[in-house]
């Protein structure tokens, strides 16, 4: 082991900012992280072991203790639930002899679920060792325990299980019209830089991740600093080094479309990526994939690859002088390093945990420089704009939203996959594309957005009514909605960092409350008692993830308040807890199974 | 001309570069808070200090101060929000004031006494959680941590060592020291550093040290916690 | 029939601390009792309490019993009291929560020293015991709580009189503590 840590800590040239990829490659040999490969790396970085230790404990894809050859994880998306992950967690676990969560005692294999693994157009899914699997059904689980029973090493596994496809249905605007690898980038020095930013200004681009942050705007900061003198001093500001980061960290349940960019729109990505570069003055730059797109990491260094080659990466790009690279990055299981500042923290070797703002990213973001983060479409899209121009983006859309929007649609539709529309499209032309019918609803923008009911089919996709990140989940009459506001509640639960009290508390008491409700144990107070903790939690939490963990039972209980009232007792109180089963073990142990061992759940 | 900001409707001078916390405390105005101490970067983390900077929420410690601002501190929103989360810290750990040697000198119980929590709220979680008793002079109980890193920053910041971390996400936060047994005694802790006093609950505690003021004649038994705090924060500051 | 405002007090896993704490208010008492009469509690025989305006609740909820005493206070009383630590948080019977309940009876009935003709006792007469404390808000609905290790005499003085009085109880910062 001692050679191996060497090894990778040398070819890592003992970065801690690569301290994620390390531990990826420690758990990928040993299928856990050993104490003394701490203790070495420790040295060898020159940081706290108890960095080390809580970067292990912070991503769901590290451990401290060991895991099976074969660590097979199961996606526990909404839309894999809706195809009957249930049961075939329940025959995989049978069919191996492992339970979920555990370790099988001879070691060579482990199962437990896992967010969202952004494939949900080809679902159920799952990763083997990292690997994505796709359409897993019996026969599929079947053929997967005989391998792993064989231990046939996984390149020797049939490729049709991994087989992830794109599903473009719906070309628009940019899908429809591929650029030339080169060609955004010529654009802008025959345009001229500050004239190609002024193109991007034009053009009303705003961030695609759904918070939709003027593009523009945000590069002119990171270059300029920002408006107000007392955040920062513009003086050091420009003269420091910037960092230009593509956010892949696609954890949003329900969204894969930056899987599907990535996989057959790189170019245009590290293009637009590039062209931020030479705007802001940037020779770094960084592609933060998450750890489930495992899979795209070899296509997409050879994208790289191609480019450097061709001379539109690297130094003196295009003999214009600009000196940049990209390093992808990838994540290991963790949805807030979709949050800007945590991914960077993330980047830097760490927990991913928000940072306190201000400062922002733009005047301080990697190693304290100013840095641009944005998401794989919007650089897609300005790398679009560069070629066509602003004209031709801000033509299409809204007032308010100009250009396309590309959607990630799945659940009950014929036809899940990509589409691409124009800002301003209404949901029931959507769905109509899409295949949908009988729909009860539709989550937009996932977990994190809102649950349109079927009243509003008339709203439209835009920052003004309806942002989405790209995610669009589709309900049909026969689903249960507090099973779905259930599903993302404990997504929350389970994925908020923990850095602050109401989120780090609140959703794990959300939980708890809404599991009360569900499971028919509430009385009238209860739902007044989930209202007051979803306020608390939206207005006090420290990011993001806490300010929208509420928002699957504010939405739902604001359009759909008599279900939740159907769920109620008409009595004063119920215990949260199980009174009766409370008893068990002292039943046990005493022997006895008379009436006075029992007691009922509410007063008769 | 020097610069200012309202909190609840006074005025309030600043210098460049406070924080809304920062000023406060130096005029007097005290803002509920557990996991800030003047000596050491602001943290942000317990959300006790949340106030409204011009309708927005903010946390007073780490948010700059400038110019114009209006700041709501005392309002009855921000103390049922305020009460609430300190209730979330108490039903998240184990909390058991009368058997907890801190009682009394704890300005997480001084916390809740001043914002007149009376109850827990919300049901209790009773995590299973360690002692570490293994170092002579020092002792860790993480029934009682609130992860506000203070005794991380302290042993970074002013002790010069590096002996506290937090690890784990979300509800399975831990507190971890800097050893590779994982145990107190194997770090190179002192009883005389900062961070082995900085704890503001009984997470942290010298040994043989429990009962030298019986509790009744404690700090917070008769004194409130704004003004200990600014007492105390604004001489910290003189020094 | 009197028009005086009915009192019920109980300890369930307590120990009859607060109850001690509340006769401290002394010769209050003889204040209290000109608006106060006693229904099921200590210093009464009654064994049930029926139709009462006030239910002080020592202790939490450890055993099968003490589900059945609070659902009793709560069903026969207008406002029912969380009075202490215990009550109010599981108190240090509730530090047993971090020991599984078969290792705490195992100890107790088994393996503990001095134990002859080890076994669980098994009467149906005797309550079992929850697998864990619970403090009684998690039970049944409560309506106020007195919070202390035990709450002082002049706790109860305070919030009794405010409820004799017709105010709203609310307890200054002197009367709030925890210990």
């Amino acid at each position: 082991m001692k050679k191996f840590i060497q090894d990778l800590a040398e070819t890592h040239r003992y970065q801690p900012t690569h301290l994620l990829p390390i531990l990826r490659s420690v758990q990928s040999q040993y299928h856990y992280i050993p104490q003394e490969a701490i203790e070495q790396l420790a040295q060898l970085l020159n940081i706290s072991r108890t960095q080390i230790i809580g970067v292990v404990e912070f991503y769901s894809f590290f451990h401290l203790s060991p895991r099976g050859q074969y660590e097979l994880l199961i996606s526990d998306s909404i839309t894999d639930h809706m195809s009957g992950k249930k049961n075939l967690i329940s025959y995989l676990a049978e069919k191996l002899k492992v339970a979920v969560g555990d370790v099988r005692q001879d070691g060579v294999v482990s199962l437990d679920n896992t967010s969202c693994t952004g494939m949900c157009d080809q679902g159920p899914a799952g990763l083997v060792n990292g690997h994505a699997l796709t359409r897993l059904d019996r026969p599929r689980l079947d053929l997967i325990s005989d391998l792993i029973n064989q231990q046939k090493p996984l390149n020797e596994w049939p490729a049709e299980l991994f087989l992830v496809e794109d599903n473009i249905y719906q070309p628009g605007l940019l899908l429809a019209n591929p650029i030339q690898p080169g060609t955004a980038l010529r654009a802008m020095y025959k345009r001229g830089v500050p004239e190609t930013l002024a193109e991007i200004s034009f053009a009303e681009l705003r961030g695609r991740g759904g918070a939709g942050y003027n593009t523009a705007w945000k590069w002119h900061l990171c270059y300029e600093g920002p408006e107000e003198d007392s955040f920062c001093d513009i003086a050091t500001h420009r003269q420091q080094q910037r960092y230009v980061v593509c956010n892949a960290d696609e954890g949003e349940p329900g969204t894969f479309k930056d899987r599907v960019l990535l996989n057959s729109y790189a170019h245009e990505v590290f293009e637009g990526m590039t062209l931020c570069a030479a705007i802001i003055g940037a020779q770094q730059g960084f592609l933060y994939l998450r750890g489930e797109y495992l899979h795209l990491y070899e296509k997409l260094q050879a994208v790289l690859d191609e480019r450097r080659q061709a001379g539109l990466l690297g130094s003196n790009i295009l003999k214009e002088g600009l000196n940049f690279d990209i390093e992808i990055c990838l994540g290991a299981g963790a949805y807030i390093c979709g949050e800007e500042s945590a991914l960077i923290e993330s980047l830097e070797g760490k927990m991913g945990i928000p940072r306190n703002r201000p400062p922002y990213p733009v005047t301080q973001g990697y190693l304290g420089k100013p840095t641009v983060v944005n998401n794989v479409e919007t650089f897609m899209a300005a790398a679009s704009i560069a070629v066509n121009g602003g004209d031709w983006f801000a033509n299409v859309g809204t007032e308010k939203s100009k250009g396309t929007k590309i959607l990630s649609i799945c659940g009950d539709c014929s036809q899940p996959g990509i589409y691409e529309y124009p800002f301003g499209t209404t949901i029931q032309t959507v769905l109509n594309d899409c295949g949908a019918s009988d729909v009860l609803g539709v989550q937009i923008g996932g977990p994190s957005g809102t649950f349109i009911s079927n009243k509003e089919f008339n709203r439209q996709l835009a920052f003004e009514d309806l942002a989405t990140g790209g995610s669009f989940i589709v309900f049909n009459d026969s689903r249960n909605i507090l099973e779905i506001v259930n599903n993302f509640t404990h997504f929350f639960a389970h994925e908020s960092c923990g850095f602050c009290t109401p989120c780090r508390v609140g959703t794990s008491l959300l939980k708890k409350q809404l599991d009360k409700i569900i499971g028919g144990h509430g009385s009238a107070g209860d739902v007044v008692a989930l209202e007051e903790l979803c306020q608390l939690v939206k207005t006090q939490s420290h990011c993001g993830l806490g300010q929208t963990a509420a928002n699957p039972v504010l939405s739902t209980l604001q359009r759909y308040p008599e279900l939740y009232q159907s769920r109620l007792k008409k009595i004063s109180y119920e215990p949260g807890f199980d009174l009766d089963g409370a008893l068990e073990t002292a039943r046990r142990l005493a022997k006895r199974n008379d009436a006075s061992a029992h007691l009922a759940q509410a007063e008769e | 001309m020097s610069k200012l900001i309202t909190i609840d409707g006074n005025t309030i001078p600043f210098e460049e570069g406070q924080t809304i916390m920062e000023a406060a405390t130096a005029a007097g105005v005290y803002i509920p808070h557990l996991c800030h101490h003047p000596e050491f970067t602001p943290h942000g983390s317990c959300k006790l200090c949340t106030v409204k900077v011009n309708g927005r929420t903010c946390s007073a410690c780490t948010f700059p101060a400038v110019d114009g601002q209006d700041v709501l501190n005392n309002t009855q929103e921000l103390t049922d929000d305020r009460r609430l989360i300190t209730q979330m810290l108490f039903v998240e750990g184990n909390h058991f004031c009368p058997s907890c040697e801190k009682t009394g000198n704890c300005q997480l119980q001084a916390v809740a006494y001043h914002l007149n929590m009376l109850d827990n709220h919300f049901p209790l979680f009773y995590p299973n959680r360690e002692l570490d008793a293994s170092h002579a002079e020092v002792m860790i109980d993480h029934n009682r941590c609130i992860f506000c890193t203070l005794c991380v920053r302290a042993s970074q910041q002013k002790d010069g060592k590096d002996v506290f971390a937090i690890s784990g996400r979300g509800l399975n936060k831990h507190l971890i020291v800097n050893a590779q047994s994982g145990l107190l005694k194997d770090t190179d802790i002192e009883a005389t550093d900062q961070a082995a006093h900085i704890c503001p609950t009984g997470a942290i505690l010298i040994k043989r040290t429990a009962y030298q003021v019986p509790i009744g004649e404690r700090i917070y038994d008769h004194q409130q916690i704004d003004q200990v705090s600014l007492a105390s924060e604004n001489s910290q500051h003189d020094k | 029939m009197t028009n005086k405002i009915r009192v019920a007090t109980t300890s369930l896993a307590g120990c009859f601390g607060c109850h001690m704490s509340f006769l401290d208010i002394d010769e209050r008492m003889l204040q209290l009792v000109e608006h106060v009469e006693f229904d099921r509690s200590p210093i009464t025989d009654i064994e049930h309490c029926t139709n009462c305006d006030i239910g002080l609740i020592e202790g939490g909820v450890c055993n099968s019993e003490n589900v059945h005493v609070l659902r009793e206070f709560r069903k026969n009383c207008k406002i029912l009291v969380a009075v202490g630590a215990c009550a109010i948080n599981g108190g240090l019977p509730a530090m047993r929560n971090f020991i599984p309940l078969e290792e705490c009876l195992n100890e107790a009935y088994i393996n503990g020293i001095g134990v002859e003709n080890a076994q669980i006792p098994s009467d149906p007469e005797l309550p079992l015991l929850l697998d864990k404390v619970r403090p009684i808000h998690e039970v049944v609905k409560i309506d106020y709580f007195l919070p202390g290790c035990p709450p002082s005499a002049d706790v109860f003085w305070k919030f009794l009189t405010d409820l004799i009085d017709g105010r709203e109880p609310s307890l200054p910062y002197e009367l709030v503590h925890y210990d």
